[in-house]
Order: C-alpha cells, then sequence, then structure tokens
C-alpha cells in the first residue's frame, strides 16, 4: 500500500491524499452518523442531539457541545481529552448552537483504525456527522494535517510512519466559504513553511 | 414476579435521556408476540443477519446483528504473570457501552448491565477455556503475553452479549502476535518484518445465543431486538461451540423455565452457532486470502458502493510546487498584521511574559459550570489571540517566522505563555528566580485541581 503511495506521490510530483471514502447515517440510534476513512485511518462519529441537557451544564442562550473521542485500545486519556477540546472548538465555530438554546449536542467519535493523520480524519468525521444529524451549521469544514519532512518539503495526509519521520506536523481545520483557519495545531518546530491547505 | 423482571430490565440502563417505552407501545409489542408476529417481520426462531467485516490491523474486527454494531480490537503485551499462575498468560476483556450507541449510555460508568454483560463476555471466552493460554507463556514465571480484548458497542439494537461474543471471537481468531524467541535469558520479540506473526491457538469457538422470554416463558423469542428487550420478562443465554458443547448458560430476570424450554433453547442454539461458526470461518478465511493475494483489505472496502450516502474518491494529487510563491503572494497581499505583542511583561526577574496574562485552561478539560464560564472567556482571549494570528491575518505567524524569532509552535495548551531568555539580567539569578516560579504555578495548579475535586 504505502509503496503505491509513494509512486503516486512521485508521479504528482508533489502530495497526495490518500483515497478517502465516508459513508453517513450508517448506524440506526444516532441522530446522525458517518464515518469517515482516509487511507486506512477511519473514525466513525455517532451524534446525539439538540436534545434534553444532562445535569447543570444548560446554557441559557445556546446549546451545550459535548465532544467524546474514544479511543480504540484502553481508556481515553490527555490526548484524547485535548483532541476533544480541539474538536469542540472547531465545531462550536461552526455550529448555530444559538438556534437552539439550553439543549445538548454530544458528538462522540470512535477511533476505528489509525494508520495517520488521526486528527484530521476525526474533524472530517465531525463534519460529516453534523451534516447528516441535519444541524444548522454556518459553513462546513475540513481537516488537513501536513507533515515537514527533514528535508522541508510538504507531506499531506501523512501516514503514521511519515508522521514518525517528520519534523513537523501540522493540522488545520478550514472553513469552506472562505477557506479561512477555524483551528490549528502543530507538533514539532517549523518556520516560514505555509501548509498549502486544498478543502478536499 | 412480572413486576421484578420489568423493573430490572430498564433499570440497568441509566434512566437519564433514554427514552422511556409507552404502555401502549408495550402492549402492542405484547400482543404482536402472543400472535407470534414480530415488528421487523422474523419469525419466532429467526436470527438476524450477521456480517463481519475486518479492520486493516491484525485483530480489528467489526460485526453487525441487524442493527447492533460492535467493534473489537485485540492487542497484546509482554507483562509478568500472576504469581499462582507463573506458566500461563494473561487473557483481559473489556466491553464498552459508548455513548454513540445509545443516548442513555454514559462513558465510563460501571452500569448493572455493563458489568451483566462483562461477566457473561468473560465465562463464555475465558473460563469455556477456548484460548489456550499456556501457549501465551514466554519464560516461566517471568514473561508473558497478556491478551487484552476491546469491546466497543457502537449501536445498540439488541442482543449485545452475542453481537459482543462474535465479534470477541473473530478478533482473536483474526489477532496475529509478534513471534518471540528465547535464547538463555534473552528474549527477543521479532517485528512483523522480520518474522511473521503467530496466530493465538484457538482451542473452539464459543458464541452466545440469547432466548427472550414473554409471559412468564409462553413465548420465546431468538435474538431479541431492542424494543423485545425492553418487554421481555426473562433473558437466558446458552454459549456454545460448534461441537454442542454449551460453554456457559445464564438464566436472567427471574423466569422459571421448565426442563424441556431449556432443552428446546439449547437446540435452537446448537443449529444457530453451525450457522454462524461457518459464517466466521468464510470471513476469516476471506480475509486471509485477501491479504495473501496482496489485495485491499480494511473497512475502506466494506463500504458499499453505489449507495447515495456514501462516497469514494481515489488518492488525489495535490500540487504543493509553487506553494511558497503563493503563500509569498497571500503574504504581501494581505495587511499589515496589526501589533498583537505589547510589551513584555516582567513578573520576576529572570522570567518575561508577552500579552495579556490568561488564565491556563489546560488541566481543567472536565467541564463543571465554573469552569465553563472560565473557558469561555479564557477560551475566546486565548483563542482570540491564537486565532487571530491565524485566523484574520493568517500571517502573522509567518511574519513572526519570518524575523526567525526563536519560537516554538507546539500543539500545547500554553502556547501564549513565551519564556523568553533574558538578556540583560545576570545569569546567576536565573535559576533559582526561574525555580521559584515554577514552584508558584505548580502549587497553584494544584490548588485549582484540589478545588475541583472538592467541587466534584
Amino acid at each position: 500500500m504505502a509503496g503505491e503511495k509513494e509512486k503516486v506521490v512521485a508521479a504528482a510530483g508533489g502530495c497526495c491524499l490518500r483515497p478517502f471514502s465516508c459513508e453517513q447515517g450508517l448506524l440506526s440510534r444516532p441522530d446522525g452518523s458517518a464515518a469517515f476513512l482516509q487511507g486506512d485511518t477511519s473514525v466513525l462519529a455517532g451524534l446525539y442531539g439538540p436534545a434534553e441537557v444532562k445535569g447543570s451544564k444548560e446554557l441559557p442562550d445556546r446549546a451545550v457541545l459535548e465532544v467524546l473521542l474514544r479511543p480504540k485500545v484502553g481508556l481515553p486519556g490527555v490526548i484524547e481529552r485535548s483532541r476533544e477540546q480541539l474538536l469542540r472548538q472547531t465545531c462550536e465555530a461552526v455550529v448555530l448552537g444559538v438556534l437552539h438554546p439550553r439543549t445538548a449536542i454530544t458528538l462522540v467519535l470512535q477511533v476505528l483504525s489509525d494508520a495517520g493523520s488521526l486528527l484530521s480524519c476525526c474533524i472530517n468525521a465531525a463534519c460529516m456527522g453534523l451534516l447528516d444529524a441535519g444541524l444548522p451549521l454556518s459553513s462546513l469544514f475540513c481537516g488537513v494535517t501536513c507533515a515537514l519532512d527533514p528535508n522541508g518539503a510538504i507531506i499531506l495526509d501523512p501516514t503514521t510512519r511519515q508522521e514518525q519521520e517528520a519534523r513537523a506536523i501540522l493540522t488545520f481545520a478550514i472553513d469552506s466559504p472562505e477557506r479561512k483557519v477555524l483551528m490549528t495545531t502543530t507538533k514539532g518546530s517549523c518556520s516560514v513553511e505555509e501548509g498549502p491547505c486544498f478543502p478536499p | 414476579m412480572t413486576r421484578s423482571a420489568r423493573a430490572s430490565s430498564p433499570s440497568s440502563r441509566p434512566a437519564m435521556k433514554a427514552t422511556p417505552l409507552s404502555n401502549c407501545e408495550r402492549r402492542f409489542l405484547l400482543r404482536a408476540i402472543e400472535e407470534r408476529k414480530r415488528l421487523d417481520g422474523r419469525q419466532c426462531y429467526d436470527y438476524r443477519n450477521v456480517r463481519v467485516s475486518f479492520g486493516a490491523d491484525r485483530g480489528c474486527c467489526i460485526v453487525e446483528l441487524g442493527k447492533t454494531r460492535v467493534l473489537a480490537q485485540v492487542s497484546c503485551e509482554l507483562v509478568p504473570p500472576k504469581l499462582n499462575r507463573p506458566t500461563e498468560g494473561i487473557l483481559f476483556f473489556n466491553l464498552e457501552l459508548s455513548p454513540m450507541a445509545a443516548p442513555g449510555f454514559e462513558p465510563g460508568r460501571q452500569t448493572e448491565l455493563l458489568v451483566k454483560l462483562n461477566r457473561l463476555i468473560e465465562r463464555c471466552l475465558r473460563n469455556s477455556k477456548c484460548i489456550d493460554t499456556e501457549s501465551l507463556c514466554v519464560v516461566a514465571g517471568e514473561k508473558v503475553w497478556q491478551i487484552r480484548l476491546d469491546l466497543h458497542l457502537l449501536n445498540h439494537d439488541g442482543n449485545i452479549i452475542d453481537a459482543a461474543s462474535i465479534a470477541g471471537i473473530v478478533a482473536l481468531c483474526h489477532f496475529r502476535r509478534p513471534d518471540v524467541s528465547v535464547q538463555g535469558e534473552e528474549v527477543t520479540v521479532f517485528t512483523p518484518e522480520e518474522r511473521d506473526p503467530v496466530p493465538l491457538s484457538i482451542h473452539h469457538m464459543p458464541i452466545c445465543v440469547s432466548f427472550a422470554f414473554f409471559q412468564q416463558g409462553t413465548y420465546l423469542v431468538v435474538d431479541p431486538s431492542e424494543r423485545e428487550e425492553r418487554v421481555m420478562d426473562g433473558l437466558l443465554v446458552i454459549a456454545m461451540n460448534k461441537h454442542r458443547e454449551i460453554c456457559t448458560i445464564q438464566s436472567s430476570g427471574g423466569i422459571m423455565l421448565v426442563k424441556d424450554q431449556v432443552l428446546r433453547c439449547s437446540k435452537i442454539t446448537a443449529v444457530k452457532v453451525a450457522e454462524i461458526t461457518e459464517l466466521i470461518q468464510k470471513a476469516l478465511e476471506n480475509d486471509r486470502k485477501v491479504r495473501k493475494e496482496g489485495g485491499k483489505f480494511g473497512f475502506a472496502e466494506s463500504i458499499p458502493n453505489q449507495k447515495i450516502t456514501t462516497f469514494k474518491m481515489e488518492s488525489a494529487a495535490v500540487d504543493t510546487n509553487n506553494v511558497e510563491e503563493q503563500a509569498e503572494e497571500i503574504i504581501t497581499k494581505a495587511d499589515p498584521p496589526s501589533e498583537v505583542f505589547a510589551k513584555p511583561i516582567l513578573h520576576t526577574p529572570g522570567t518575561a511574559q508577552i500579552g495579556e496574562g490568561i488564565e491556563n485552561s489546560w488541566g481543567d478539560l472536565e467541564e463543571s459550570e465554573r469552569e465553563e464560564a472560565v473557558e469561555e472567556e479564557g477560551e475566546s482571549e486565548a483563542t482570540a489571540f491564537e486565532v487571530q494570528k491565524m485566523e484574520t491575518e493568517d500571517t502573522s505567524t509567518l511574519r513572526e517566522a519570518e524575523k526567525d524569532e526563536p519560537i516554538v509552535l507546539s500543539d500545547s495548551e500554553e502556547e501564549e505563555v513565551i519564556i523568553l531568555e533574558p538578556q540583560e539580567l545576570p545569569t546567576k539569578a536565573r535559576p533559582q528566580a526561574n525555580l521559584k516560579q515554577e514552584n508558584t504555578s505548580k502549587k497553584a495548579f494544584n490548588k485549582r485541581r484540589r478545588k475541583k475535586r472538592a467541587v466534584r
């Protein structure tokens, strides 16, 4: 598989996204659900809401958005928590929660397999899930992960191995109408380089 | 008795958000069952369709039983064995009811239902001795393999236990552990490239089949759906392998069954188990073939084609050759970024802070009302600071970077606070001051932690 990808990359003379696919409405219980696959990385999103708020989290002027990221093995740890927060902030920027005050929207993301660029896959799954649930959104968004290899070349949608070799990994969430950056997170050190972000 | 049985089955779910079943619906379902009709058109002894799909990783599969869906993943680790069993590997099973599966499920809560299901899985897979634990021993008394099976319920449409038991045994059969060699004291674990990983030795495949009883056992239904589970009086679960050996049998709900009923159920189980085992073996064989021939495998292949709710795209090339020129262009076109950095603020000698002091929200991830309010402000400020750079000008980071400042971008939440190297201050004062600052911040953090706990 990896060899195949490298061939395509070589042919393109630059970067390439792995084949991606998406299926919506595959679960019967959630109000919205979507599976998003980027290469061998896949994330399943299930969404409930707008529904009754549990406990004392209720907000008088808008909907509460809760994001849960479940790893495949073991219990969610600090990395999952920090990703949950990033995802929540991204979704909050897009969901028109003001239209559903005093309700809760719960977005559960389940990692099905991780083969690199997991966060961007989560972002994409979240967007497709929100879309399937029919929630009012101000725009769509997508996630792109870029890795900078030691030579400074940009790799889009890196695999696990490419991520390990990379000098820096940058993940962006970009909205659809103006291609503005909704969220960005970086790992490693980088300088002038700019992630070229083309929404898929 | 009926009342107690009824009370026990819904109370095993948190009554929080789960929608209750109306009396009207309950009566309708029971009437239908009395007439030997089921809501989904099945006959009393019909099992729903079972579909098995494998992930790209070894030991990963999704089992669909009708609309019920369970994800299984097996992983392994070298650990010291238990003291009383020095030559046996360790098996660990964990079923999780993800909040994705039903709105009533809460993450990380040990409900009565969850404990019951986990116990049944354990009895079905561990106590039936279907996995040879002695073959998992590497060095007696020192190193053994721990096999961990994680099961996640993704969609709850009844009969979780059957779906979970199928997913569990399929994942265990699909799993390959790394090969090891022992030479004297030395244990070498081989990567998949060096030596082919080895499968677990599995003696037989126990599979659970559930029966729901209505009207004190007068009516019987195989593979109950979620609705049927809500109105049933009692449940009988039989775990059996294809050799017709009963591995586990459990009756719950407080109904009394006659011998004939149990015998009839075990006969039905034998038929169902034979069918399911055949299906599992076919699925495993298919996957093995595809992997051997180097074809495509993984979840992407199990997504149906030609469906309106699905979309596939092949590998897409993105031209990044002139990205830097483009970036340059954007920078030159963009308005000069507003001055984000104020003057560095000196708290104590040896430290400096840029920008407004922002309360660090790291470590306060659990939400409570107070936190929420703080976060909202803190976040909007924090993100304003961060995102402004990215979003409104999209270039300020570049600008910074261009100046070649020693700023390290990291994904930690503490990005806003940048400690600069002091230049004019005497060096000997530095470490002390830094230590002090660190201590105080740590203390503050601990204090907040404690406060949080008190709130909880």
